[in-house]
């Protein structure tokens, strides 16, 4: 019910705005297209966006204003900088499975416990965090088929720290007609959970009594090697290639997700303690990832196609595919609409069990986090884009995401619940570029 | 196994890609391609959004861009 009437009041607004923005498109028809801003040396430039973020059932919302800011210094030479604040309020699944009996849960702080409902879906609820990011970046010419750039990224919210560096070089040879890049980048985060950091698959203790957790910060090193080549087919259509290759080495673990312990009719075991069988989950410390993405930009009488495949490996055993299609459609007055479908499935990590059992050994890693799972994700979206007269950008775009995981293997009291429920997102953007 | 028939396909991506120096038009056709939206990094504000939505809700990250991170994102 929920879920519906998000969902209508997301569309309706959006509907709205598309409305407006087709009136106002109307209202200036007779007019030329302006030309994009030009930015000559000296100038800044400035981009604004919005995003409302919002899961069916009252999982999580997000807004996220993001104010970019560009100088250019030289011909060739810019200086980047960005401001992301990032705020969540929702409930995010726990982990743990549904059961024909009330569940209490301590919260991660250990100093309050919340109740799911008999076969409710255990949600935590105690999730709220603000974030905030900066960037900066600059790129300037080395010679004069060279460029490079340098960044630095923070990131804070409340648990978590996180800062990298970044630089990447460029070569275009073959008349510009093609374009090597390299980059590198290495990020250090670090970690220190509400109630600190849980001990793999600590059991987790009543209000009161102490929890199993560590008290110090954990931290995680990461680091990102891109290399990718630009190719002009014709005077039409260009195409891109990516390699990638990620290595990140410490904390893995959700410190607030958990694992159901079961008895053998699947229902929770009961060992006494006065709060939901459950352990915290334990990933390791290790992950490398490779990804291979090709993309295709066509100019198609003044609408774009663009197109891309994305392959991704890694050695937790997660396979994903993801193809990403845009089209826009100029309109005779400068303004487009752009259709957008996105198709992501993934295989699911090798550790991931959606709950243990009380008669079987413990395996050496365990997560059911549900993003480690194995589903599928479409997204729809529509963008609507146009110029003011002082040639400044709106665009604002309307998206849903959902998500729908395969059901994982239930047994005795356990076949009454739904281990991988379907869930939607509703994504709401409007940007401002001048 | 998988990773180097990965590293393979790589390499074979790019020494296809190297064959593709035939490809490519004379710096004054390329006034189409000159043209703001068809830049591969058109809408970096929405690309990022986009990165940081589907890194919180999905298992792979990247591979246009860096994989990123830097957050506890549920």
């Amino acid at each position: 019910m929920k879920k519906n009437l998000l969902l209508k009041s997301a569309l309706a607004t959006a509907t709205m705005t598309l409305i407006a923005g087709a009136a106002h498109a109307e209202e200036e028809q007779d007019r030329t297209a302006p030309a994009s801003k030009e930015q000559t040396i000296g100038d800044w430039k400035f981009d604004a966006a919005f995003l409302f973020y919002s899961e069916s059932d009252s999982r999580v919302s997000a807004i996220e204003p993001v104010f970019n800011a560009n100088k250019r210094l030289d011909e060739d030479e810019y200086l980047n900088l960005k401001l992301t604040v990032d705020s969540l309020t929702g409930a995010s699944p726990s982990g743990a499975v549904a059961s024909d009996q009330p569940l209490t849960f301590t919260r991660p702080s250990g100093n309050a416990s919340y109740t799911v409902n008999a076969n409710e879906y255990p949600l935590d609820d105690t999730f709220k965090d603000t974030r905030a990011a900066l960037a900066a970046n600059w790129t300037f010419p080395v010679s004069d088929m060279t460029k490079a750039g340098l960044g630095a990224n923070i990131s804070k919210e409340y648990d978590y720290l996180s800062a990298s560096i970044n630089g990447n070089i460029s070569y275009d040879f073959n008349n510009r007609n093609s374009t090597l890049f390299a980059g590198l980048s290495y990020a250090f985060d670090s970690i220190d959970p509400v109630g600190g950091a849980p001990i793999a698959f600590g059991r987790m203790q009543p209000v009161g009594d102490p929890q199993n957790k560590l008290s110090d910060t954990q931290d995680k090193d990461t680091l990102d090697l891109l290399l990718g080549i630009t190719q002009v087919i014709d005077r039409e259509s260009l195409f891109q290639f990516n390699y990638s290759y990620s290595m990140s080495d410490g904390y893995h673990n959700d410190p607030y997700k958990v694992l159901s312990v079961l008895d053998d009719q699947g229902n929770y075991f009961d060992d006494g303690i006065p709060v939901a069988n459950v352990l915290f989950e334990s990933r390791p410390d290790e992950r490398t990832k490779h990804g291979l993405f090709g993309r295709y930009k066509r100019y198609v009488g003044g609408d774009i196609l663009d197109v891309s495949y994305r392959y991704m490996t890694d050695d937790w055993e997660i396979d994903s595919h993801t193809v990403d299609f845009k089209y826009r459609f100029a309109l005779d007055n400068g303004d487009y609409w752009q259709p957008h479908v996105r198709y992501y499935t993934q295989t699911q990590a090798d550790f991931y069990q959606p709950y243990l059992r009380q008669d079987q050994p413990l395996p050496q890693f365990a997560s059911s986090d549900y993003r480690l799972a194995e589903y599928d994700a479409i997204t729809v979206g529509l963008e609507y884009g146009m110029k003011t007269a002082a040639g400044n950008q709106w665009r604002f775009s309307l998206e849903m995401y959902n998500q729908t995981p395969t059901e994982p293997e239930k047994y005795g009291a356990l076949q009454q619940q739904t281990l991988l429920p379907d869930w939607n997102a509703v994504m709401l953007r409007v940007n401002y570029s001048f | 196994m998988k990773q180097k028939s990965l590293l393979l396909l790589a390499i074979l991506g790019f020494s296809l890609l190297s064959g593709c120096s035939t490809m490519g038009v004379d710096a004054w056709e390329k006034d189409l391609l000159a043209k703001p939206e068809m830049a591969l990094d058109e809408q970096p504000l929405t690309d990022a959004l986009d990165d940081h939505i589907y890194f919180s809700k999905e298992a792979s990250s990247g591979g246009r861009a860096y994989a990123g991170g830097g957050c506890g994102c549920n």
